[in-house]
Formats: structure tokens, sequence, C-alpha cells
């Protein structure tokens, strides 16, 4: 299974500064437990305490948000583009 | 009343595109724009938006003109150093043209002043440079109907949408909450590759001309994602929330509330 996984600004010192790579799982939470073995740390950046991804960071399979699917019981498959996108305030 | 003979010739590139004609510049020189911010992205926006002959532009920026700032905020210049941002913006865009009547304003937004400022204008551009101000500013022009374009750059990344309130999602649909203080680095700490708030500020400036010319598609229910570094430009759905707090169909935030709070809160909460 590999599926790519667009990682953000903010997240890339966790990642050897990649800004993509590549997970396994069945769904969003299998994905995101792949990426702390790969990546450790990276679980308690995306998600809060009680392993909910956070408010302020978004994470699209093709595109959708997975709030609007079925959040992190959102199935992944080989192939899929999985982007996690952070709000970001810089204007000035 | 029709276009003068200076302004045909001036705006003759646009006024030539189909879709736009003579009708469409008059409707450029009746709108309202406002800008919250003269910094990163304001710059662009104001720039490309006075040229193209926006009847009024408003500028909000509470701050002074420093030299960190002019590697990105094209609206200064070396001469400008401590003066208002506001004041150099205006002289920057008559410079330019004098058929945009700038009105700046040196304040900081609050919940208590903003209402009565947005409602002077059409549309909105968001170039601020933090949470409490964007959730304060969406929130503003949710409540009060007014289109905003939505813009936010961190590094080398850029994000724009645009919002129709009540028909597009809004910024809390897209982030129902901000991040708390200190875990999003800013600008000032993080970086940012000037010509990225270029791009960014610039497509805020052509959503609102589309907006106002009646033309194309906005980027309403989308989120744009720039990166700098593999020139990609990318875009996620945005739905509307039917929880969202401030635009759903039985909102549970129907006056503006302290943003600044709102925004460290959350940092009581996730210690
Ligand atoms: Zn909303």
């Amino acid at each position: 299974m590999s599926i790519k996984v667009r990682i953000p600004a903010p997240l890339q010192k966790l990642t050897q500064s990649k800004e993509e790579v590549e997970a396994g799982g069945t769904n969003i939470k299998e994905l995101i437990d792949a990426l702390e073995k790969d990546f450790p740390g990276i679980k308690e950046r995306i998600c809060d305490e009680k392993g909910l991804v956070r408010k302020f960071i978004n994470i699209y399979v093709n595109g959708e948000d997975v709030r609007f699917l079925q959040q992190d019981a959102t199935p992944v498959k080989d192939g899929d583009e999985v982007s996690i996108i952070p709000a970001i305030a810089g204007g000035r | 009343m029709g276009l003068r003979e200076d302004q045909i010739e001036r705006y003759s590139r646009q006024i030539l595109l189909p879709r736009i004609g003579g009708k469409g510049q008059q409707k450029l020189l009746d709108a309202r724009v406002l800008i919250i911010g003269a910094g990163g992205l304001g710059s662009p926006a104001a720039l490309y938006l006075a040229s193209a002959g926006i009847g009024r532009i408003g500028i909000v920026d509470s701050d002074k003109v420093e030299l960190s700032n002019l590697q990105r905020q094209i609206l200064h210049s070396t001469a400008d150093l401590g003066r208002t941002k506001v004041d150099s913006a205006k002289d920057t865009l008559n410079a330019i043209n004098q058929d945009a009547e700038v009105v700046p304003d040196q304040i900081r937004l609050t919940s208590e002043n903003i209402m009565d400022i947005i409602a002077k204008y059409d549309i909105i551009i968001d170039g601020s440079d933090n949470f409490p101000t964007r959730y304060l500013v969406n929130d503003a022009c949710v409540i009060s109907g007014k289109p905003l374009v939505h813009g936010g750059i961190f590094r080398f990344d850029g994000q724009a949408m645009t919002i129709l309130p009540g028909e597009s999602a809004c910024y809390r649909c897209l982030f129902p909450e901000p991040p708390p203080p200190g875990l999003v680095p800013s600008c000032q700490e993080a970086g940012i590759l000037g010509a990225v708030a270029g791009i960014i500020g610039t497509m805020q400036a052509n959503e609102v001309l589309k907006y106002i010319l009646g033309i194309g598609n906005l980027l309403t229910g989308r989120l744009l994602i720039f990166n700098a570094l593999d020139s990609s430009f990318r875009q996620v759905k945005v739905p509307r929330d039917p929880k969202c707090p401030v635009c759903s169909e039985k909102p549970t935030v129907t006056k503006l509330i302290d943003y600044e709070q709102f925004c460290s809160l959350r940092q009581k909460k996730e210690e």
C-alpha cells in the first residue's frame, strides 16, 4: 500500500524537509499512525490528545476534506493523494 | 455619465476584453473595495485594483513602514520608512491613478469598529497577518453579508479563497478554530518569500475584479493552495459546514466576540 501524502511547511521539519512522503493504511487513522512510525512526533502535531485531527488542520483525500466524509475513518487506498493543510495567518 | 477620453485610453486594454467593455469599466469605477493590511498581500492587491480603476479603495493598517517590510510590501519604498503604511499606500496609489480615491484608516480593527468600516464597501480583501483579525474579519463579513477574499501566506506557501456569505463556505467552515498561539510561527519568525505574497495578493485582486465585473467563476467553495518551490497550484473542496458557528442555518455566533480571547482560549484548552 502506498499513498502519497503532502506535508505542509510547518511539519516538514519532522519529515527531513520532504514535502511529499508515502505511507500505508486503509483509513486516515491508520495512515497517521503509519506516518508517526516513520516520522516520530508528527501525530501530536496533527492530532490532539484525544487523537482527533486538530481543528486548524484539514486532511484531504483526493481534494475532499475528511471532516465531511468519515473523519479519521475515511478509507484510503493505493494511489490516493492525501494532503495535510494547516491554517496559515501570514499576510504582511 | 460616460467615460472620459483619458479614461478610455488608460483602461483601453481591459475595455477591449470581451465581457468587460465600457460598461464593465464603469462598474470598476463605481466599486468600493476595502483592503485590510497594507502589507505583503495588500500591496499587490491595492496596486492592481487602483491601476484597474476601482473608484474607492479603503486601506486599514495601524503600522508604520519598517525596513524589513520592503522585501515584499511593494506599496512602500525606502523614502517611506517611518511613515504610516496607510499614508505611504495612499501616495503610491494616487501617483498611479487619480481615479482611485484612497481612504486611509490608521486603526486596529476591533469588534467595536469593524462593522461600521466594512459597511461602506462592496467587497473586502483580508491581507491581515494574525488569527484574531482573520476570524474577526470573517465573522464580521458573514454577519453583515459582505463578500470577502481571504489570503494567507507562510514561507513558500500561499492560500486563497473567496467567501460569499450565505452562499459559499466561510473561513470557519474551512478552519473551525485557530491554532493556539505559539504553535504556528508568524512571518516575522518563519519568513516569507516576497513573490509568494505577490502571487496570492494578485490572486485576491483578481477575485475582486471578477466579482465586481460579474464574470468567470469565483474561488468559492474551494481553497487555492500555492507552493512556490514546485510552482504548483492545487485546489481542495471547501463545503459549507452545516455546524458552522457563524454561517450555518442556526448560528451560535450572531454578534462579534472577543477574538484575542477566542484565539488564546484555545491555548488554555490545549495545555
Ligand atoms: Zn461558515
